[in-house]
């Protein structure tokens, strides 16, 4: 499965009178994983909402590959191989976690893979295949977590946009659910544009990064450089250089602004 | 002998109030919105079913499955062209936009001559037959609603547990934003699910109209279909035919064995009773929103 390069061109949305994005551009290369750090409110979901047709961008454009997908119908996009696993999983919670999975099929036109994609994601979430039959608001927050990528899979995306997959996990479980987001990008090939506030684990999983504050994109490096930086091991991996005295220098400021 | 007939008179006619409900609750499910329309989608379906049964002179048997298709053509295009556009808005708005409706078909009818203004009845096959069982003489047209209830109640099951459209209706109902991030026509299936309501309520309608006469008021029947539908806890279908044959049986026996009027409230009593002692209904589940 080869992907193609999702393009941002200085998009904006908003809800309302709200600005949230205000002219982001970024590149997720096929094959990578990259990872949009943030604060709360910094706008990171409505990147990823803006890209799966579900906020309407006032400006800018989106492309995949060959595709403008700018403002196009969320069914269609989910069709150009693009899945996203919402903030908070979001996941039916009365149907079987069977229909669940097959509810992420929902747009794959050839449907006799589908029973075979279903092996193959159960591969990948054993726990899963064990509750099949049970109702998804039975399984516990990381099952949940899980099923909510389970159910993305199934629609067969060359890219995977993934919103905050640690949210309310225990730190444990969510080095589980980051394993096997790696495990899914290194050997299905699939893409993933991942979120995160966690920006320890996401430096560490991801190939490039991007930091987003007020909504711009402020900082766009490989994860190993933005390791490196001061200002992001202040602010974001919350590592903090002391003087002598143990007091800050007044003169630390983001560089950035 | 009396008591078991007026028992099964209430069946009968509780079941065309579970029919309605069901409309109800589909609509209520897939929108969160409550439709006041399906009174009158059911008059419609008498309506629709008379015109080509005795003005066309199309055999009853061919009638029926025309009707049925038509008034869920006219379900689907009615969401299409005024409900989606203000879905959104307070539910207080939609309301009153299905009432509108709902009075502009009621005085539509009444404007075709004749037709529209007087006491109609519907030819059925079945008419002036009835069974005798153990001493008790049942019409025909009492038998044929249950057993019609049934056979749709069986159809809407399978159709909601088993087939890829009838999941994606509940997935879109259970949580409309997953339901768009996976590529579910989410509106779409708003339009079927009127569509589905509008053909039940004219199933409802055809079953009805032997027993009753038909007339451009009969729609009103839908405002005992409401507390049916609350009764078995809004957002549950069987608890909509539950509902709707012990709203039935009650009112039925109300009118044998109370004082006159006591009938026309049995319904309301029955609903403020339920209220009181189940607000979430007989099939109610506890809310399960949670973040």
């Amino acid at each position: 499965m080869t992907g193609s390069t999702l393009k941002l061109s200085n998009v904006e949305s908003a809800y309302g009178p709200v600005k949230a994005i205000r002219g982001v551009s970024l590149q997720v290369p096929p094959g990578m994983i990259v990872a949009v750090l943030g604060s709360n409110g910094a706008g990171k979901s409505t990147i990823l909402k803006t890209i799966s047709g579900m906020v309407v961008p006032s400006r800018g454009k989106i492309e995949y590959g060959a595709h403008d997908i700018t403002g196009i119908d969320p069914a269609a996009i989910v069709r150009y191989g693009i899945s996203h696993v919402p903030e908070g999983r979001d996941v039916f919670p009365l149907l079987s976690v069977r229909d669940n999975l097959l509810m992420g099929a929902y747009t794959r036109k050839n449907r006799t893979e589908v029973p075979r994609d279903l092996e193959a994601v159960f591969d990948y979430l054993p726990i899963l295949k064990e509750r099949c039959a049970q109702p998804a608001q039975l399984l516990s927050g990381g099952q949940q977590q899980m099923l909510a990528i389970a159910r993305a899979m199934m629609a067969s995306p060359s890219l995977i946009l993934l919103d905050e997959p640690s949210l309310g996990l225990s730190p444990k479980l969510t080095i589980e659910i980051f394993e096997i987001i790696v495990r899914v990008n290194r050997e299905r090939g699939t893409t993933i544009l991942l979120v995160e506030q966690n920006a320890n684990l996401a430096l560490n999983v991801a190939d490039h990064g991007y930091v987003l504050e007020n909504g711009r994109i402020v900082a766009d490096d490989s994860c190993e450089r933005l390791r490196a930086k001061e200002d992001i091991k202040e602010f974001y991996l919350g590592m903090r250089e002391t003087g002598i005295r143990g007091e800050r220098r007044w003169k630390k400021k983001k560089t950035w602004r | 002998m009396h008591f078991l007939q007026q028992v099964i008179n209430g069946i009968a006619q509780g079941c065309i109030y579970g029919l309605i409900a069901i409309g109800f609750v589909l609509i209520y499910k897939a929108t969160e919105t409550v439709s006041f329309v399906q009174g009158e989608l059911m008059m419609l379906g008498a309506f629709l079913g008379l015109v080509l049964i005795t003005v066309l002179g199309i055999p009853y048997w061919l009638a029926v499955p025309a009707t049925l298709l038509a008034m869920m053509a006219f379900g689907f295009l009615v969401e299409r062209v005024a409900i989606s556009p203000i879905l959104g808005e307070p539910a207080f708005s939609i309301v009153m936009l299905t009432l509108g409706i709902g009075y502009v078909a009621r005085g539509a009818v009444m404007m075709i001559p004749e037709l529209g203004t007087e006491l109609q009845v519907l030819p059925v096959p079945y008419r002036d037959q009835s069974v005798a069982i153990g001493g008790l003489i049942i019409g025909m047209e009492r038998l044929v609603v249950p057993a019609v209830t049934a056979a749709l109640c069986l159809m809407l099951y399978l159709m909601f547990r088993f087939t890829r459209i009838g999941v994606a209706m509940q997935a879109a109902s259970q949580s409309q934003s997953a339901a768009y991030y996976m590529g579910i026509p989410v509106r779409r299936l708003n339009g079927l699910v009127w569509g589905m309501a509008a053909g039940v309520a004219a199933i409802a309608g055809l079953l009805l109209a032997p027993i009753v006469m038909i007339d451009s008021n009969m729609g009103f029947i839908g405002l005992k279909a409401f507390p049916a539908a609350v009764v078995g806890g809004m957002a549950s279908l069987p608890g909509a035919v539950v509902g709707g044959v012990t709203i039935g049986v009650i009112e039925s026996l109300a009118g044998y064995l109370l004082p006159e009027g006591f009938k026309d409230v049995a319904a309301y009593v029955v609903v403020l009773i339920m209220l009181m002692v189940r607000p979430n209904g007989l099939f109610g589940g506890e809310v399960r929103k949670k973040v």
